[in-house]
């Protein structure tokens, strides 16, 4: 059996990527070794998040979005789309200092964006608590479900004549992909989507980073946006040390995700009872009421994330081998843009957004710079 | 940080029994329960009242008493933080309990299965209905039908019965056939083993239908009727309420939390009812579904074995252990699930209640953790309770790993944590 493409990888990242290339006609074999959507994708928030940390992290996201907000009429209801936007909060003056510097580069980039004062921001949200000084919304951001929304790109790629397989791929390059039980199946290109996992590209300067998410019971109407403090890109883009961060999400089910924290160097999938009450504390330092609902599950999940914070997505090396990984806390959003641009790339189609600055390439320069 | 030597999770009579003979050692013995009494489910009462019509309870209760063991109640175990720690919950305050010794007597629960209109209200658990009952529920001069299967029905009944409940019918799924053997372990073992057995005699006329299941629970807006069937014929009793359970499930969700290796579903124990993980121990349902001796003796046996009374423990083992394992041989054959209960839900039936799942959105899925992940079945509030066992019935699926808490927990509870140590977060934005 011969295929165009192999991806290896049935995460959201993976789904995406076969929807991609087997709506434009390629012949796309997905390898799977557990169930579709059940490592990281299964562990995350479903925040579709214009960040603009970078400019290239901004210019990925935003496209990325878009593609989401295009997808929305027709994703099914299983997959929960819906566009209750982000609200940032500001907690001092000093967080707020940094709203309309943050508002400009949205505005340039054709992001819609708001600046709330105290006031309109207690009305937005009023289980907020008092005295914060100020918020920033973008209301076209979105929450999905993203188990169901892996899902559905992979019955739409399966509809187009993808196959999905079930095995552990322990090799691949060379325009072949070698399965646990020996097998080779022989491929024109190779994707490698397996998310945190990085058995099959050990070099790659991948780090797992653990997170923390606790859902509650349902409240429906206690919160309406995705809620994030501004200090969260403080903490988020800290390299080292471990931290947490008010980011909570209102589900359509009533339900609240509450979130996040970040922790590197810690592999063990169990729960961190000190992080998760750190986390905890701080989203009810920010919404009080949030001490009395009802806590029903809480778990971890692994983010997969690049020294300078970016996916990296494109060729390797090896020609026929390509990556899509590396997309540490955004890859539900960016996996309909990173699929896109490398459908692209692969059917030598322009793109809407350059591709180079998530090139795999950029790693090996900064091996070289620091060697 | 409490601290118990031994320490004892579920008032049952299995926990009372181990708590008891624990507590004839100089050890310090805490026996903990989420209810407010103990009792567990055969026991379970509003007050400690004596109660003249069982004296086993009250004998069992008044030793409980006067051994030393410390009581707590309204507290639940909702994590295994770390080895030697459980955290509980008791209102809303988060304690934890540091132990030497683990005891698991944490019980079973119903099975209940998805049929056409088992969501009404109406209809419930039949353990549920008899708690409710026992909680002050009027049921008297309502007209209830008790259906499912399992010995527990006629304990229900006869409870029910008792209550003034005009019982309509017991509808059993299982054979005349079947049972007989099960009446035959009965008849040949020393004591009451199920004590629903001696209620027998108390339903008082209600008939008593063999290879009898429900198929349909009917009415808009409440419960107005059932309808049963015994494969060939089908008929409907009007009734108010419809009690309705099959057969047991055990509690052994804390078992997995700590680790414990399991033997099919039952938590793998050895002759002194020690599990896989050294210092912990487990008896009643969570080892087999046995009933009340059995829960008494292994509960005793634990407790002797938790405190290194090891010969007292072997010989009661040596005594009991071959006709408490044919009880539970004989049970489990008597209240088999017939192949025709795994058909009754429709397409359009829900089967995760939480969650709103309905029968037909579970179908293409081929594990419980990929139609957990795709439609949210076991995923609400009660975590997969009631809808993983029954779609282990329907399905064949394993119910996966399980996760704190075991039970919602205010949110708060969570940050009370006295473990906090040096290594908390570096840096808190
Ligand atoms: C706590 C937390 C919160 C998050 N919140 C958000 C958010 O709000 N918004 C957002 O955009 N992102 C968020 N993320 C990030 C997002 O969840 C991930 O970036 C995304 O799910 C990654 O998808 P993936 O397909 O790359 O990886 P995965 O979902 O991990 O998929 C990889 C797949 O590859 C398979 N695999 C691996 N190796 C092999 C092999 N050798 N053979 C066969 N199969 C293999 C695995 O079984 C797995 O199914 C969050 C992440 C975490 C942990
Ligand atoms: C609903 C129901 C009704 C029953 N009614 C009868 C009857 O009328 N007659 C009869 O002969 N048999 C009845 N049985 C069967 C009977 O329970 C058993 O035969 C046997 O007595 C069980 O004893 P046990 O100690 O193992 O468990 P149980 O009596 O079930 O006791 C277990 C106790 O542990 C507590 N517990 C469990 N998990 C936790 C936790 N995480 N934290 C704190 N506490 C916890 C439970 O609340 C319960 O009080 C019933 C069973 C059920 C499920």
């Amino acid at each position: 059996m011969h295929y165009d493409v192999i991806i290896i990888g049935a995460g959201i990242v993976g789904c995406a990527c076969a929807r991609e290339c087997a709506t434009a006609g390629l012949k796309v074999a997905i390898i799977e070794h557990h169930i579709p959507a059940a490592a990281t994708t299964a562990a995350g928030m479903g925040h579709i998040v214009t960040m603009d940390d970078s400019p290239a992290q901004l210019a990925l996201t935003a496209y990325s979005r878009g593609l989401w907000q295009q997808l929305a009429p027709q994703l099914p209801a299983s997959a929960e789309y819906e566009a209750c936007g982000t609200l940032w909060v500001a907690a001092d003056d000093e967080e707020m200092a940094g709203v309309s510097a943050k508002q400009s580069v949205y505005t340039a980039a054709g992001i819609a964006s708001s600046t709330l004062s105290p006031d309109v921001l207690a009305s937005a949200e009023p289980a907020l608590r008092r005295g914060l000084s100020g918020g920033f919304l973008v209301p076209d951001d979105a929450v999905v479900y993203p188990p169901a929304s892996a899902q559905y790109f992979l019955q739409q790629a399966q509809a187009s004549g993808t196959v999905l397989l079930q095995a552990r791929v322990i090799r691949a390059a060379n325009h072949s992909v070698q399965l646990a039980d020996a097998t080779i199946l022989h491929t024109g290109k190779i994707i490698i989507a397996t998310g945190a996992d990085i058995s099959l590209t050990p070099t790659l300067p991948i780090q797992k980073r653990k997170g923390h998410l606790l859902i509650t019971d349902r409240y429906p109407g206690l919160i309406h946006h995705q809620i994030v403090e501004l200090g969260y890109l403080k903490s988020a883009h800290k390299l080292t040390a471990d931290s947490v961060a008010f980011n909570v999400q209102p589900r359509q089910t009533g339900q609240i995700l509450i979130g996040s924290s970040r922790q590197y160097g810690n592999d063990d999938p169990g729960l961190d009872q000190r992080i998760l009450a750190a986390m905890l504390e701080r989203a009810i330092s920010y919404i009080p009421a949030l001490a009395r609902v009802s806590g029903i599950r809480a778990w971890t999940g692994f983010r997969a994330a690049t020294p300078d914070k970016l996916p990296l997505i494109g060729p390797t090396e090896d020609h026929s081998v390509f990556l899509a990984m590396g997309f540490e806390g955004l890859g539900i959003t960016n996996a309909t843009g990173a699929a896109r641009l490398l459908a692209d790339h692969l059917l030598l189609r322009p793109s809407a957004i350059p591709l180079t600055p998530y090139l795999p390439e950029r790693i090996k320069q900064e091996a070289y710079a620091h060697a | 940080m409490t601290h118990a030597e031994v320490l004892i999770v579920g008032a049952g009579p299995a926990g009372i029994a181990a708590a008891t003979a624990a507590a004839r050692t100089s050890r310090s013995v805490l026996l903990l329960d989420d209810n407010h009494a103990p009792g567990g489910q055969i026991w379970r009462t509003d007050s400690l009242a004596p109660n003249p019509r069982d004296r086993h309870r009250d004998a069992a209760l008044t030793s409980l008493q006067q051994s030393g063991a410390q009581l707590l109640f309204n507290t639940r175990v909702c994590d295994a933080p770390a080895p030697g720690i459980l955290t509980t919950l008791s209102g809303e305050a988060i304690t934890h309990i540091e132990y030497d010794k683990l005891i698991l007597a944490t019980g079973a629960r119903e099975r209940l299965l998805p049929f056409p209109g088992w969501t009404l209200p109406g209809v419930s658990g039949a353990g549920g209905l008899q708690a409710l009952t026992k909680g002050g529920f009027p049921i008297a001069g309502k007209r209830v039908v008790v259906a499912g299967t399992g010995p527990l029905l006629i304990a229900v009944a006869a409870h029910l019965a008792a209550a003034h409940a005009n019982i309509v019918c017991v509808a059993e799924q299982a054979t005349l056939t079947q049972m007989a053997a099960f009446a035959s372990a009965i008849a040949s073992s020393p004591a009451k083993i199920w004590q629903g057995i001696k209620f027998r005699a108390q339903l008082r006329g209600a008939p008593y239908h063999t290879s009898t299941w429900p198929i349909a629970a009917l009415g808009d807006t409440h419960l107005t009727s059932v309808r049963l069937t015994d494969g060939s014929r089908t008929w409907e009793e009007p009734c108010d309420y419809l009690a309705c359970g099959f057969h047991l499930v055990p509690n052994t969700e804390l078992a997995s939390l700590l680790g414990c290796t399991f033997n099919g579903d039952f938590v793998a124990v050895d002759v002194l009812q020690r599990t896989s993980i050294g210092n912990i121990y487990c008896a009643g349902e969570p080892v087999a579904i046995g009933g009340l001796d059995a829960a008494l003796i292994q509960g005793e046996i634990a407790g002797l074995a938790a405190t290194d009374q090891l010969q007292q423990a072997q010989a009661l083992h040596q005594r009991h252990a071959t006709s408490l394992q044919r009880f539970v041989t004989r049970l489990e054959a008597a209240f088999r699930l017939r192949p025709e209960l795994l058909t009754l839900a429709h397409p359009e039936d829900i089967v995760c209640r939480c969650e709103d799942v309905r029968f037909e959105q579970l179908v293409p899925y081929t594990s419980w953790t990929a139609a957990k992940l795709q439609t949210r079945c076991g995923m609400g509030p009660c975590q997969g309770r009631i809808c993983g066992p029954a779609t282990q019935s329907l399905f064949g699926w394993k119910p996966t790993s399980v996760r704190a808490p075991l039970s919602p927990v205010p949110v708060s509870a969570f940050i009370q944590f006295d473990l906090r140590t040096p290594t908390a977060p570096q840096e808190i934005p």
